[in-house]
């Protein structure tokens, strides 16, 4: 009990991580249909320019919370430049382009971004300071750490001021009559080139925060550690139905509940030496080794995309997702 | 069919711009061999080296050439001559970047450069494809950080490896351990790579036979951070050791997760993972951490290879340094021997040879692999890994032993 | 039939001829040209198949690798010491392509419904789960041998030509590398063919009908669904014969050479050369196989020779430039360096 307790900490975790980079997919493909694969790198050079200032601030005597906060606070602004040149060099002048052609400057800019960042950060995996007394909280037999709490906490506060901006402010409105028709929303007086272009960066200071949310969790921060993370919160997103917030949030949270409970629990289902007949066939490897696992964790990314899969397959625009995307 | 014709005659004359290259580059060449015949001036024999020079180990990569350099470079400083002519040696490094299909390309490029010998690759995955061009070509390669036993399984007679194999360090690592903590549970991870499932197999294997009980294999890739799951379901079966096959990188994030979660299992890693480096990424968690390198610790190594390597690079060699060292001086004293540079000719020299190199003595099995390579294990204490014990022909010694028999 | 003059026919005949001579000409730089001309031919195969997918039908395709790797493991399973069955050239070829043909198809079957970019994190993840079940099937049984790939594969033995060794013909040495250039140039010329007629075909037309609107192909009596599956399922066994010959030349298969990277790089190939156009395409896949590898040989002198000194490793600039050229093909020329011809009339039309 406690370890399945222990489990869905840690997926909710992941989860919210997953949500808050996906967010910043799924807000730029709801506004113009494109998916920034550059963002995972956005949110690699949050997690670098963190580690950076935290290090060259541990030494002084100033608080740590403190500390971590100018990190946050100067990756933000860095990470929302990147966003706001990716979308005016790569992005804005193919608007009217085939849909495909964004899609390979997207992998160009992620590519430069990447190796820009190897020339400033270097090949070895940076060690994200520990800063906070990594104290952990016992919650009926499992532990919850106060990084994962505070991941959480945090998440939950940028879901909810991301909700705010979006469903109650003008801006916001500007920004859904935007997704919802572009050209309509330029004759009503929108400037939606401004539109999009806060879009992106709101994006990127979301991904600026979830880079040093990642750090703090795992510890480390490395020049390729943007690909993988872009990856999942992409089919976290695409899962909720791109384009919808709250199905990236949800998309998110599913996710990594069914990357920590698949690598969790499909070694045991799968062990062949519990199935009826497979098991006498087996009895003699059963018998020395006390186990024949099919599926151990070493398929935790297949649970993720196999789910994804199953949901397009039976619900082909995601959870929470209404449109199809008419353009192909 | 006006625009096929046009990519017809673009193509032509794409061609004819490559041949016209080629002609171009042939140049050079005729004057470097026309230089090497000539009275005063000493023959030129090539020696090739390939390791990633880009990519995630490409400090390693560095490590290793450098290493080759140096021994060249004294090879050169003694003034050899071989089948009584002087000879110059050179050194051709390629960067395979860690990537089997780029591994054969520069395979096929040292080929096309005539070199005698080959020391290298790096990695497993890139040796072991590359062995089959040097051995048609009939040129002798000596890994010195290539450990999958794959690579001299193969029945080639040229290729030859001076570090021990991953079914000699994992039951060293795995013996230690029964030894010293005694354990009824184990749990093994490993990254998914080549590398890291090899040696976790091995260590598998060896636990097993002692009577320990060892849990399903729990996996993660080379570039996983997050492992508070696999963990967490190592923490219900409450093992008495965790291995781990991996690199730094990700065993970093392991440990610290791990001590996170209050397991308290004694953690062993293999050489991938047994660096400094440990220390500054699971900071505290670190201490008391197992792990392995294949081959003697740099601190053991040749004190006079030591010198020289710091006082040509200015750093400490990292890990493999001293094994392409000696591979490149192997390469040198088997052509010595049979006073020929010809690969053909110095190849049973090279079969035969007995060696005191900086990791030791040398001498290969029939199969090209070193007969009792030598493996150490080290903990992490204060943020440094010390070596505790070297482990050779099964028996198992403290450092200064080993030194005093070194010394003999 | 418009008549066919002869300057035609010289062109044809200079090609021909430069063809057939060019690997003795790469063989004079260096072996490792060929090595590197076999790989890129090997891409253009690749880049083809994936065009059938991409380019003519629109499906946006980013898994198309698995093809490849069903197509490599076939031949590694069945030619080599693993299992130790050696089976004949003949019998894996088509059957890694016909293989690879059943998993385009398996593959396309449940995702026909999806669309735009659904479709592409669908194909994305397939690819990324053959991959990772090809790197894990090593155990509890054995079959892929895992990360650590399959050695010693058979190459390709034909009519009595063992195409690994070295031999003279009529006093020409012919090397492993140029042989094979040889078998992937047939090859070659048999696959242009193929999509050369596809894509003036009924079912190429009616590829391209569902890639410009595809409720309008299917008023027309297009049957959307069986012609995207036949273009899944051609564009796999593309794929399934390069992967093939891969683990021919190579000798060596492991999970490491199909990651998603590969993926990306293949269908970059088809964007930037053009996509929907076999020329362009070609062209594409050609350029991004050489412009690296021709980096890789000049990046350091020329560095040396403006600066005296290295500023930016090689391999770290040769990525910069290649994401650059990316950014700025697709800036300049957003359908392509040679856009197929119907797509260069939409966007005249349009703008």
């Amino acid at each position: 009990m406690d370890i399945l307790l222990q489990q869905l900490i840690n997926g909710l975790t992941t989860g919210s991580v997953y949500a808050i980079v996906a967010l910043g997919y799924t807000m730029v493909y709801g506004v113009i249909q494109l998916i920034n694969f550059a963002h995972g790198e956005i949110v690699m050079i949050g997690a670098m320019v963190a580690v950076s200032v935290i290090l060259a601030l541990t030494d002084t005597a100033l608080p740590p919370a403190f500390i971590l906060l100018t990190g946050v606070l100067a990756a933000m602004p860095v990470c929302m430049i990147i966003g706001l040149a990716l979308e005016r060099l790569a992005y804005r002048p193919l608007r009217k382009a085939p849909r495909l052609a964004p899609l390979i400057t997207a992998i160009g800019m992620s590519i430069i971004l990447q190796h820009v960042a190897l020339m400033i950060w270097g090949r070895d995996p940076r060690a994200f300071p520990q800063l906070i007394e990594n104290a952990s909280l016992a919650v009926g037999g499992a532990a919850i750490s106060t990084v994962q709490i505070a991941i959480i906490a945090t998440s939950c506060v940028m879901m909810a001021g991301l909700s705010w901006f979006v469903y109650r402010t003008r801006f916001g409105i500007a920004m859904r009559a935007t997704a919802e028709n572009l050209a309509i929303a330029e004759l009503m007086g929108i400037d939606t080139n401004r539109v999009i272009a806060a879009t992106f960066a709101v994006g990127a200071a979301l991904g600026a925060v979830a880079g040093v949310m990642v750090g703090a969790y795992y510890g480390v921060a490395h020049y390729t550690m943007g690909f993988i993370l872009g990856l999942k919160a992409f089919s976290a997103a695409v899962l909720g139905g791109i384009g919808n917030l709250p199905g990236a949030m949800l998309g998110g949270l599913v996710l990594g509940l069914v990357e920590a409970l698949g690598t969790g629990y499909i070694g045991e289902l799968t062990d062949l030496c519990h199935w009826p007949f497979v098991a006498e066939a087996l009895a003699e490897r059963c018998h020395a080794d006390g186990h024949v696992v099919l599926l151990g964790s070493n398929y935790q990314d297949v649970f993720a995309f196999l789910v994804l899969v199953l949901v397009l397959i039976f619900r082909p625009s995601g959870l929470l997702g209404e449109r199809v995307a008419e353009r192909a | 069919m006006n625009t096929t014709l046009k990519t017809l005659s673009l193509s032509a004359l794409a061609a004819a711009v490559m041949m016209a290259c080629g002609k171009k580059e042939e140049a050079p060449k005729p004057t470097s061999q026309a230089a090497a015949p000539a009275e005063p001036q000493p023959v030129v024999v090539k020696i090739g080296h390939v390791g990633p020079l880009t990519g995630g180990i490409a400090h390693l990569g560095k490590d290793n050439e450098n290493g080759v350099r140096l021994a060249l470079e004294e090879a050169n400083a003694a003034k050899l001559s071989i089948g009584g002519k002087p000879v110059k040696f050179e050194l051709l490094a390629e960067d395979d970047q860690a990537d089997p299909k780029v591994g054969n390309t520069v395979a096929q490029k040292l080929v096309d450069a005539k070199v005698v010998g080959v020391v290298g690759h790096l990695n497993s995955g890139t040796s072991i494809p590359a062995s089959a061009i040097y051995h048609q070509a009939g040129i002798p390669m000596i890994s010195g950080s290539a450990t999958n036993p794959a690579l001299t399984e193969q029945g080639f007679a040229n290729v030859f490896r001076v570090v021990g194999r991953d079914d000699q360090q994992g039951p060293a690592v795995a013996n230690y351990l029964l030894a010293t903590v005694k354990p009824k549970t184990a749990a093994i991870i490993d990254d998914a790579t080549a590398y890291g499932e090899g040696l976790a197999n091995e260590v598998e294997k060896t636990l097993k036979a002692a009577g320990v009980k060892v849990l399903p294999r729990e996996k993660g890739t080379d570039k996983t951070a997050d492992w508070k799951a696999v963990l967490t379901k190592i923490k219900g079966k409450k093992p008495d050791v965790v291995f781990y096959g991996g690199m730094d990188a990700t065993g970093g994030p392991l440990l610290k997760q791990a001590r996170e979660l209050k397991i308290t299992a004694t953690f062993a890693f293999g050489d991938g993972a047994c660096t400094d480096k440990m220390a500054e990424l699971a900071g505290e968690a670190a201490e008391g951490l197992v792990c392995s390198q294949a081959g003697i610790p740099v601190q053991a190594a040749g004190k006079a290879f030591l010198d020289a390597y710091k006082a040509k690079f200015g750093v400490d060699p990292i890990l493999y340094a001293p094994f392409t060292y000696d591979a490149a001086k192997l390469l040198i004293a088997a052509m010595q021997k049979a006073d020929s540079t010809e690969p053909a000719k110095y190849l049973p020299q090279l079969k035969a040879i007995q060696y005191e190199g900086a990791s030791g003595r040398i001498e290969f099995d029939e199969k090209g692999d070193r007969k009792d390579a030598e493996m150490t294990i080290f903990t992490m204490s204060s943020g440094k890994i010390t070596p505790v014990a070297i482990i050779k022909g099964g028996k198992s010694m403290t450092l200064e032993e080993y030194a005093q028999a070194a010394a003999k | 039939m418009r008549q066919l003059r002869w300057p035609y026919w010289l062109g044809v005949l200079l090609v021909a001829a430069t063809l057939l001579l060019l690997p003795f000409a790469l063989s004079a730089i260096g072996t490792a040209w060929v090595r590197i001309t076999n790989l890129a031919i090997l891409f253009v195969f690749l880049a083809l198949g994936l065009n059938i997918v991409v380019g003519m039908a629109g499906l946006l395709d980013l898994g198309y690798v698995a093809f490849y790797a069903v197509g490599a493991y076939t031949w590694a399973l069945l030619a080599s010491p693993h299992f130790d069955v050696h089976w004949p050239a003949w019998a894996i070829l088509p059957l890694g392509a016909a293989l690879a043909c059943v998993a385009g198809v398996l593959l396309g079957a449940p995702t026909l419904r999806l669309r735009g970019d659904y479709l592409a994190i669908v194909t994305l993840g397939f690819g990324e789960i053959v991959r990772i079940f090809l790197n894990n099937l090593s155990a509890p049984f054995n079959i892929t041998n895992g990360p650590k790939g399959i050695t010693r594969i058979d190459g390709l033995s034909l009519a009595g030509i063992q195409f690994n060794a070295s031999e003279t013909f009529l006093g020409i040495p012919f090397t492993a590398p140029i042989k094979y250039y040889y078998v992937l140039l047939i090859l070659l010329l048999v696959i242009l063919i193929i999509n050369l007629r596809l894509a003036d075909s009924r079912i190429g037309r009616a590829w391209v009908a569902i890639r410009e609107d595809e409720i309008a192909a299917k008023a027309c009596g297009i049957d959307t669904r069986n012609v995207k599956l036949l273009a899944f399922a051609m564009g796999a066994s593309f794929g399934g014969i390069a992967g093939g010959m891969f683990a021919a030349i190579q000798g060596f298969v492991s999970p490491e050479s199909f990651v998603l990277n590969e993926s990306i790089m293949i269908l970059a190939m088809v964007v930037l050369g053009g996509m929907g156009n076999v020329w362009g395409v070609i062209a594409g896949a050609m350029l991004l196989s050489f412009v690296p590898e021709l980096l890789r040989y000049t990046v350091e002198p020329i560095q040396r020779a403006l600066f005296g000194r290295m500023l930016i490793e090689p391999e770290v600039l040769r990525m910069l430039i290649f994401g650059a050229a990316l950014v700025l093909t697709m800036r300049f020329r957003p359908a392509g360096l040679w856009p197929e011809k119907r797509h260069k009339q939409e966007m005249s039309v349009a703008s």
